[in-house]
């Protein structure tokens, strides 16, 4: 039987809507860990809610990225198992070194809460398996420090690598500038690990997981969900 | 020799190539909409200042330079970080 962890931090306040689509949308026998008590890589994936781990100090995630519980997850990207750090999440794996890069204030300096229409730019996730390249899925974001930033240099890797999962983008499916909500560069809403098992996205798929929630009725997000469950079932 | 206490600043910023629309806002629509044209660029950044326990300001400004890279307090893929010794 599989078992995910969302693993909880002070400040954490996505923690419960991560749950609730886990364990009542998608059906996945799922346990809310306090960062303290995850002590060994007991689970079969992971995700790392959204919030204000610590208050943002610092830097959005970079003290949550010190905590032990940390050195559990790089253990299971080490062992190839999914990971799924949503908002601040996609900022703690980033500020360990999990996921490449950064992520800076938006460039509105102002704190964004709407909803974004996103590109499938790679399958190859346990997150996006499901999904068809080029197909888009709204899901709405809400933070301040979203802008996914890398020097060009890097940002060709990630490209080569086929790391860069998720594009905002126009009702065209086309990244404009009008359709990047903060400023990240090559509108860059999620990226993977170079294995392709880690995901952080800034967007909030558990926001967009069930109809009442949904534009149209249409809960988009869930395939990001059901993706990894499927992963999970079929053993990887 | 006693360790006598130093006072050290650390500057964090976002790489010149990292837009800052913060320091972007503070220049365009404060300074020189106030006048002072001769203001060229302004980058915002995070200061922190520390007192620290060292036998020399080379020593100190060294352990802060370490802590500094050790526990990531900028991030190298988006930020330049800068120590200096105050006293």
């Amino acid at each position: 039987m599989v078992r995910v962890a969302v693993v909880q931090f002070p400040g954490s306040n996505c923690d419960l809507d991560a749950l609730e689509i886990l364990q009542k949308t998608a059906k996945v026998p799922t346990d809310l860990v306090w960062h303290k008590d995850l002590k060994q890589d007991q689970y079969d994936a992971y995700v790392l809610p959204g919030g204000f781990s610590y208050g943002d100090y610092l830097r959005a995630g970079a003290i949550a990225a010190t905590s032990p519980s940390i050195e559990i997850i790089r253990k299971a990207t080490d062992n190839g198992k999914p990971i799924l750090g949503i908002c601040n999440g996609f900022q703690i794996l980033v500020e360990a070194g999990i996921l490449p890069g950064a992520v800076l204030r938006n460039t509105g300096l102002r704190f964004v809460c709407k909803w974004t229409r996103l590109r499938i730019d790679s399958t190859r996730t346990p997150f996006t398996k499901l999904t068809h390249k080029g197909e888009t899925l709204r899901i709405p974001i809400a933070h301040n420090e979203g802008r996914y930033y890398l020097d060009r240099d890097q940002l060709a890797e990630l490209e080569k690598d086929e790391q860069i999962v998720l594009r905002y983008v126009s009702e065209n499916s086309i990244p404009t500038e009008d359709s990047n909500p903060n400023g990240s560069i090559d509108n860059i809403g999620g990226i993977c690990n170079k294995e392709g098992n880690v995901m952080g996205l800034m967007p909030h798929p558990e926001r967009a997981s069930i109809p009442i929630l949904a534009p149209d009725t249409h809960p988009e997000g869930r395939i990001i969900f059901d993706s990894m469950i499927d992963t999970l079932k079929r053993g990887r | 020799m006693s360790p006598s206490s130093f006072a050290v600043e650390v500057v964090v910023e976002n790489k010149p190539l990292a837009r800052d629309p913060e320091g972007e806002t503070i220049h365009h629509n404060l300074i020189l909409k106030g006048g002072y044209s001769q203001v060229t660029n302004v980058r915002a950044g995070k200061l922190l200042r520390m007192n620290v326990e060292a036998s020399s300001p080379e020593d100190a400004k060294q352990l802060v330079r370490k802590l500094c890279d050790d526990l990531r307090i900028y991030n190298p893929a988006a930020h330049v970080c800068q120590v200096r010794i105050l006293t």
